[in-house]
């Protein structure tokens, strides 16, 4: 509060003389608003670390001690060894030790890289500790103390193969730890894409006539894939110069003759067409439960395809609140099972 | 009058049974409007074409010899929609997910439905969203704006200060480095609301970052570049060079003449035109001056580009110019052979768009269409051209160029320089392929 009174004593101060002249020259002198910035708190907000470790806090942590945080904070989602799950990308992996002598990820070279991992392109080691210490854990960012940063570091760090098990990151062995990044020498800042004078990659021509040979489809989509971003019919307008394409299952003979097309996207689809989604997201209630809480409450519970499957095809309230469901009588049940299990199964 | 009666007259000659029960408890219920949409229903499936009706019949199109509900009833008072919204015929045209892009919703991306939109702005709710950890409505009462590092003075700001301050209102746009992320291999989604949905354009409004530089006494020798960071959880960390800082970029508060909405930082987001979509720092906190780049994860380790050889480009910033036709397009059909009107959106990072031009023959041969004005720099610029299609399949295409001279490259030309594993910065020439019947999709030429 004490900011509003400076700010209304400045204001009282303003003539309209003074606010022409910050018209004209905006922010000068005493005409300035703001107030400066107490060192306590610059201190809470200016928790940058840069890769020259300006602004490295003191501390340290150890490869166990990383484990302790990492298994009650950290492996939900990244998976014990880092590997993660579908959710999240992969953090270790996909180095050897001769990438550790060179600084050059090895895979990276080449048409077939596979799924880049964290460490694989990770260039600075203070990048990690910056991150995990502003934005980690997802669910609660910036709730580990110092210490403990430097044990999740570590223990990611060891996970990829960069320290050894009794290893412990401080502020002073966090620098030799720089020298052995996999990918330390994998990166580069000289490119056109920094600057807004830069240097183009490409010098594509305006020919008008007759430029090409023979024009060849390389790509399409291909016809199991027609729906799977739902109906098309349903993402344009009704009038106008053109229609969605009818993309939906039921309105795509074509669609039959792929029977056994990925579960995800028709069963989205499905519970688009159905109104599902209406009431339904994939995480969040709107009216009611999102997908995946329901998924949640019935994970493991026997019994919970027939119960969730007859819920659909019968409403009712209760029990989410009491909102109630209609009843989705146009499906059969052998549909509503389809639902319920993509449904329980996470909506994926 | 007489036209009118003989249109209730039809009434009597409808097909029997072809009310459903549950209609006939709507018009029971007196919902009159109800007994007209299925009559009209059963009309064009008797007729087995689509309105207007044949003028011999009916004496005419039944939607003016009948006059519709809104022309003969009261309409809703003032502010019963107090804060508007757009008509119930519009839902179809709204913010979506590509599903099996992301998992997680709080780490996901919506995109904007290009494949309807007009002219150059970006409806505020309809502007696209990438969040890295959820958006957060920030009360704006308790919002803080610092300034520190290489400065005189470091300085905090509120709300109250910010927006007393000279403000400038700029139009520009904004994209996602990862825009077109998805077909740098192949073709992998149908429309262009998937393929360039990464996309917005806006009027923002706010204070210029060099005057608020300049403010806190910033040290433009040393200070190199600056670091811009958010208030959310993820606190959203870039590095920007001094010199783009100084140039263009705008302390942001407001967006289409109302405050930002909160999918889009509000209360605060730091606006750097040209440049993707990272860096326009949601829920701005903080701008710190430094001497070296800041090395963060949204600029180091991810919103990196590789490269065949296997090095990654770091701190990517620039959106090179590239352009798309946004009707007709992907998942759209269009309705019958003759004139149309190929629009779409020409856009650069570097500055203003100077020509579009659009192919019919997948990119054999060229003309060049109409800028519709304005043509603002770092701005949305909407095309257009005449084109007769004579059912014949075609294959559609725009090029943009901008002011220096850039010419929007291939799919081929692109994969040269950069391979098929970049992610980030795909700006290469669209094809949509029109087929006979009139369908539209996605396709990529060799």
């Amino acid at each position: 509060m004490s900011s509003w009174d400076r700010a209304t004593g400045i204001k009282l101060g303003l003539s309209a003389l003074a606010l022409a002249t910050i018209a004209a020259s905006p922010l000068t002198g005493a005409t300035s608003l703001g107030r400066p910035a107490t060192e306590a708190e610059i201190a809470a907000w200016d928790i940058d670390v840069r890769p020259d470790f300006v602004g490295l806090p003191a501390g340290s942590g150890s490869v166990d001690q990383g484990m302790e945080v990492w298994e009650s904070k950290c492996e939900s989602c990244h998976g014990t060894f880092g590997e993660s799950n579908e959710v999240f990308t992969p953090l270790a992996g996909g180095t050897t030790r001769a990438d550790q002598d060179s600084g050059r990820v090895k895979s990276l070279v080449g048409p077939n890289v596979p799924q880049r991992t964290t460490l694989m392109k990770l260039s600075t080691v203070s990048t990690l500790f910056d991150y995990i210490r502003r934005a980690m854990p997802w669910n609660a960012p910036k709730s580990l103390s110092d210490d403990e940063v430097y044990a999740v570091t570590a223990y990611v760090l060891y996970l990829n193969d960069v320290v050894s098990d009794d290893f412990v990151l401080d502020q002073d062995s966090i620098r030799e730890v720089q020298n052995r990044l996999p990918n330390r020498n994998g990166m580069t800042r000289d490119h056109g894409l920094w600057d807004v004078a830069g240097k183009a990659d490409t010098h594509n021509t305006a020919c008008m006539k007759n430029c090409t040979g023979e024009v060849k489809i390389t790509s399409s989509l291909p016809e199991y894939a027609r729906d799977s971003h739902g109906n098309l019919a349903d993402q344009n307008r009704s009038f106008g110069p053109v229609r969605g394409t009818t993309t939906a299952a039921s309105a795509a003979p074509a669609a039959t003759t792929a029977p056994t097309q990925p579960a995800g996207p028709s069963r989205l689809g499905m519970a688009e067409e159905n109104g599902c989604t209406g009431c339904h997201a994939m995480d969040d209630t709107i009216v009611g439960p999102g997908f995946r809480q329901v998924a949640q409450r019935y994970a493991g519970k026997a019994g919970s395809l027939d119960q969730v499957a007859a819920k659909i095809r019968a409403g009712g309230s209760g029990a989410w609140g009491s909102m109630p469901m209609p009843a989705q009588e146009q499906l059969n049940e052998e549909q509503a099972r389809e639902l319920a299990e993509w449904i329980l199964s996470g909506a994926n | 009058m007489t036209g009118s009666n003989k249109q209730r007259g039809r009434i009597s000659r409808a097909p029997e049974n072809f009310l459903s029960q549950e209609q006939i408890a709507a018009v029971s219920s007196g919902r009159r409007d109800f007994l007209r949409q299925a009559m009209i229903a059963a009309a064009a499936v008797t007729a087995g074409a689509a309105l207007p009706l044949r003028a011999g019949e009916t004496g005419g199109d039944p939607e003016i010899l009948d006059l519709p509900p809104w022309s003969k009833t009261l309409g809703k008072p003032v502010a019963s929609n107090p804060y508007g919204s757009p008509s119930k015929y519009e839902k179809n045209l709204i913010r979506r997910e590509s599903p099996g892009l992301t998992r997680v919703g709080a780490a996901s991306v919506s995109f904007a439905p290009l494949q309807g939109l007009f002219g150059i702005i970006t409806p505020s709710g309809l502007h696209f969203e990438r969040h890295h950890q959820g958006w957060q409505d920030v009360d704006p009462a308790r919002h803080r704006f610092m300034i520190n590092g290489l400065v005189r003075t470091p300085k905090v700001y509120t709300m109250d200060d910010l927006m007393r301050l000279p403000s400038v209102s700029r139009i520009h746009f904004i994209e996602c480095g990862a825009n077109s992320g998805m077909e740098w291999g192949n073709v992998a989604v149908p429309t262009v609301q998937y393929t360039h949905g990464m996309l917005s354009c806006s009027e923002f409004t706010g204070v210029p970052l060099s005057a608020l530089l300049e403010d806190c006494g910033a040290d433009l020798k040393a200070g190199k570049h600056i670091l811009a960071e958010g208030a959310d959880g993820s606190s959203m960390t870039r590095t920007i060079a001094m010199e783009r800082a100084l140039d263009d970029v705008i302390v942001a508060y407001g967006q289409n003449g109302e405050m930002l909405r909160p999918e889009n930082g509000y209360p605060l987001r730091l606006v750097v035109p040209g440049v993707q979509g990272v860096s326009w720092v949601k829920w701005l906190r903080r701008i710190e001056v430094g001497d070296q780049p800041y090395g963060t994860k949204d600029e180091t380790l991810h919103y990196v580009d590789l490269l065949p050889d296997g090095t990654q480009r770091q701190y990517t910033s620039i959106q090179e110019c590239k352009s798309v036709i946004t009707t007709p397009s992907g998942g759209q059909t269009l309705i019958g052979q003759g004139y149309y009107t190929i629009t779409g959106l020409a856009w650069s990072g570097r500055g203003r768009i100077k020509r579009v031009d659009v192919s019919t023959d997948g990119g054999r041969n060229w003309r060049t269409a109409r800028l519709e004005t304005p043509v603002l720099s770092k701005a949305l610029t909407r095309f257009n051209l005449d084109w007769q299609w004579d059912g014949s399949p075609a294959l559609l295409q725009s090029r943009a160029i901008d002011e220096t001279g850039y010419v929007q490259p291939t799919m081929p030309q692109l994969r040269g320089v950069r391979g098929t594993k970049s992610i980030y910065h795909n700006n290469a020439i669209q094809t949509w392929a029109v087929a006979a019947s009139g369908e539209v999709s996605n396709v990529q030429l060799g």
